[in-house]
């Protein structure tokens, strides 16, 4: 184990490789279009899921506009499905998976482990590809006759497949199916390649215990990541075999509408325990990058070590470990075996201890730091309270018993929405007010910045906290009409109107955000290297934006973590990963 | 400083919005009153947690901000206070775990001298099925489904006969006695949810699942349906009428068997 300590290890290793120089591109296409560079593919997969991700906005607005409004915005049960549907789906997978894995892990890991690129920039960039192909093949099921599936996303069959689901029988779920095993395709490509350029692709001295926590989020994610999908995949494969070919995997002896259907045999559980070995563990590929980033922006902007580094490092790896044996706590009223319950109730709430030992590290940083309250510290204070938020009443949800009357609510859609919706949402703004002066050479707007923070943490506050008491209250999830039941007072429409102006307005400022990223491309104020004086590898290329090949011709040598700030008798309150300070370096 | 009031407003306006809030789960109508008792615990730990956690980064933010001259401490690791921290929380967690492990035990229980209901769910409406006076629901298959025949029972078991179908109308169950309530699907997944009784289940085409609960109030009580199952999910609705053991008795009474129904049916045009 690696002493955490301010001294440098002067001992630098021997290269075991030489260094190789990525492809180079030979024309305008293969610069900006087929890009193999990383940084480019990061943007390329950013774009398209911020792209993707304003279809999903809308889609949220349209929904919410039918809860907060019956009366003035009608639309049938198919197109609100449909909506719910394809939001879910979006921000889930195309969304949030694509931006932290496909965007950051991109763009951040050769720069902050001290590589030229990616290991193999060519599958990286078909890895785009495939991911753009299935987002287009996702955008194609609007425009088909019957419109998108209105499954849900969890897409459970029988019904999926069946009339009485907008896209049953008709083209909807199948281009969902494909879009997602286009999906899952794409991801593999990319996420070996994440993988192995943590794994082999390090700069000399660069062990992996001095990696910052942002590498070890993403990398740990992207493992989980190529474990976790395959379950979705085989599932989407034998759904849509069931759709297509008359096979019975999921699909038991049924009557559909007084007609007896050509199935038989299958089982709707073995799909939902499918859906969720992928299902659960996915939380957790969007949540460890965000994780990892959000200690990497408190310890920047606090100017202090991030506390506890090691044991951060050992949590990320015990969620990663415990996330692959909690999934059935999404199933405790599913019907299967009510004897699991004790099982993975108790998998779950241990699983609250290595997260709650983060909580208190990202806290313990602060304490006696000295805190600049930058707008990628500003979101990395909204991230822990809607994380804490989160998390602490997924021990409601957690705990069996206790989801018994929750769960299937709208206390759930509370609940996820905090935790997996709004706490890496923060991190993904705070991220990239932290790292939009590397990728473009300046600083985004200060004062929209602002805005944009201010009306996003309380509104999406407003929006979500309430919205576990009509939960409990006992409205059920996925309702499109409440009807007049007896023991809802009245005005839980009038929270539900709330609820939909908050939602109007959060929607509205992510798109003066987006002007913002266009905007101070070309307006900002110019950055320089390494804006934050951060210690971390990425902010110490010789050219900011990072030139192909990210470095000059000598690779960086790394001698410390990389959270050496405000370090005793040091010339600056931070030093860089790769500066020998105090000792000079011992070349072997 | 801003922040530093945000953060304190969001601690003050969530306590007192659990307080004031006029939305809270309707009056309880079973004998789930510790499903009720764990979720207050749960409130109870975890409102603290949050409170203290995020005053506490308030005070932070507030003690340690950034001004001319100020130096952050260099503090990479304390093992001490790492450890405690970890046991503190595994301490908080056991408290809620093992309450809920008990009474979900008592949960996935059912007494002996519960009555069985079955409840038979088709996209968008509640059947039910009662045994006759043998005390047995008879067997049954969807294959011998047919309009004559709506829950597709056995026609040759002697138990289905006197079997009560009440054909998407009303249950009727009487107070204080436990139930136990058998679920099957015809088509896709539903989920019998009553929020008055706290307890919920799905109903999975292929296979029988369960849960019991003792109505303690009589009174109407609206079945929802928590589980996507197509367009019509919103609107399927049903009614429970807990009554008094003779009111609920002379509406059995009333009440069609298999066999009378297979009659009516067979002399019918």
């Amino acid at each position: 184990m690696v002493e955490v300590t301010d001294r440098p290890d002067t001992q630098v290793p021997p290269a075991e490789v030489p260094d190789v120089h990525p492809p180079h591109a030979h024309s305008w296409l293969s610069r900006w279009v087929f890009s193999q560079d990383a940084k480019y593919i990061a943007i390329q997969y950013s774009g398209t899921a911020i792209a993707i991700g304003l279809v999903a906005l809308v889609l949220s607005w349209l929904m919410r506009l039918q809860l907060g409004f019956p009366d003035l915005v009608s639309f049938s049960p198919e197109a609100y499905y449909q909506f719910i549907t394809m939001h879910g789906m979006i921000m889930v997978v195309y969304l949030l998976t694509a931006i932290f894995l496909g965007g950051f892990g991109n763009y951040l890991i050769p720069l902050m482990v001290g590589a030229r690129d990616m290991v193999f920039p060519f599958v990286n960039m078909l890895s785009y590809w495939i991911y753009l192909l299935a987002v287009l093949v996702l955008v194609a099921s609007f425009f088909v006759p019957g419109g998108p599936t209105g499954a849900g996303w969890t897409l459970y069959p029988p019904q999926a497949i069946l009339s009485g689901t907008p896209g049953g029988r008709d083209a909807g779920i199948i281009l969902m199916l494909l879009s997602l095993i286009l999906f899952i395709i794409g991801f593999t490509m990319g996420g070996l390649n994440y993988a192995v350029t943590v794994l082999q692709g390090r700069t000399r001295g660069m062990t992996l215990m001095r990696m910052p926590l942002t590498i070890w989020g993403i990398f740990t994610a992207t493992v989980m990541a190529l474990l976790a999908f395959p379950a979705l995949f085989v599932a989407c494969v034998m759904l849509l075999f069931d759709r297509l070919l008359g096979t019975s995997f999921f699909m038991p002896t049924l009557v559909e509408m007084g007609q007896r259907l050509e199935y038989g045999g299958g089982s709707p559980i073995v799909f939902q325990h499918l859906f969720w070995f992928f299902g659960h563990p996915e939380v957790y590929i969007v949540a460890l990058p965000a994780f990892g980033i959000v200690s990497d922006l408190i310890s920047v902007h606090a100017r202090k070590n991030i506390f506890g580094y090691r044991m951060m490092v050992w949590a990320i790896i015990g969620i990663g470990a415990l996330s692959f044996v909690v999934w059935a706590h999404h199933m405790y009223v599913s019907g299967m075996h009510p004897y699991f319950g004790f099982f993975f109730a108790t998998t779950t709430l241990i699983i609250a201890v290595p997260t709650a030992i983060k909580v208190y590290n990202w806290i313990l940083t602060l304490w006696r730091g000295d805190i600049h309250l930058t707008l990628p510290m500003l979101f990395s204070i909204a991230f822990i309270v809607t994380f804490v938020n989160g998390g602490l009443t997924g021990l409601f949800l957690g705990n069996v018993v206790v989801d018994v009357p929750l769960s299937d609510t709208m206390f759930v859609v509370a609940h996820f929405h905090m935790v997996m919706g709004l706490a890496p949402l923060m991190v993904i703004f705070g991220a990239i007010y932290h790292w939009y002066p590397k990728i473009t050479g300046r600083m985004l707007n200060h004062r929209m910045g602002l805005i944009h923070f201010w009306v996003t943490f309380v509104g999406a506050y407003a929006i979500f906290f309430p919205m576990h008491y009509i939960g409990l209250a006992g409205v059920p999830r996925r309702y499109s009409e409440l009807g007049d039941t007896p023991y809802l007072t009245a005005s839980v429409a009038g929270l539900n109107a709330f609820i939909t102006i908050a939602a109007l307005v959060v929607g509205a400022v992510q798109i003066m955000f987006l002007f913002n990223l266009l905007w101070s491309a070309r307006h900002g104020q110019r950055a320089g290297g390494n804006p934050w004086r951060a210690a971390s590898l990425e902010w110490q290329t010789p050219d900011t934006p990072p030139r192909h090949g990210n470095w000059s011709d000598e690779l960086p040598v790394v001698y410390r973590w990389a959270y050496d700030y405000s370090v005793p008798g040091a010339p600056e309150d931070f030093i860089a990963q790769n500066d020998p300070w105090p000792a000079r370096p011992v070349q072997p | 400083m801003v922040v530093v009031v945000a953060l304190v407003s969001v601690v003050v306006g969530s306590v007192l919005f659990h307080l004031l809030s006029p939305w809270w789960w309707p009056p309880i109508a079973s004998n789930w009153g510790y499903i009720d008792a764990t979720l207050i615990i749960t409130f109870w730990i975890t409102g603290i947690v949050f409170a203290t956690v995020v005053l506490f980064m308030a005070y932070c933010v507030w003690r340690f901000r950034h001004r001319p001259g100020r130096t952050a401490e260099f503090d990479p690791e304390n093992r001490r206070l790492e450890t405690g921290l970890t046991v503190v929380t595994a301490l908080g967690v056991a408290a809620m775990l093992a309450p809920g492990l008990i009474v979900w035990k008592h949960f996935v229980t059912v007494p002996d001298d519960a009555a069985t209901v079955e409840v038979f769910a088709q996209q968008w409406s509640w059947s039910f099925r009662m045994p006759g006076a043998d005390g047995r629901l008879g067997t049954a298959d969807l294959r011998l489904l047919d309009s004559g025949n709506p829950l597709g029972l056995n026609p040759y078991d002697r138990f289905a006969q006197d079997d009560v179908i009440v054909e998407a109308a009303d249950l009727h169950l009487p107070v204080g006695r436990p139930v136990k309530m058998v679920l099957r699907s015809v088509d896709v997944l539903h989920d019998f949810y009553v929020p008055e009784f706290r307890a919920k289940m799905d109903l999975v085409p292929g296979m029988v699942t369960y849960f019991w609960f003792t109505p303690t109030r009589t009174g109407e009580f609206e079945i929802l349906c928590a589980e996507l199952c197509g367009i019509g999910h919103a609107v399927m609705r049903g009614y429970v009428q807990i009554q008094e053991e003779a009111d609920f008795q002379a509406w059995l009474q009333g009440q069609q068997t298999f066999a009378q129904l297979r009659e009516s049916s067979s002399a019918g045009p």
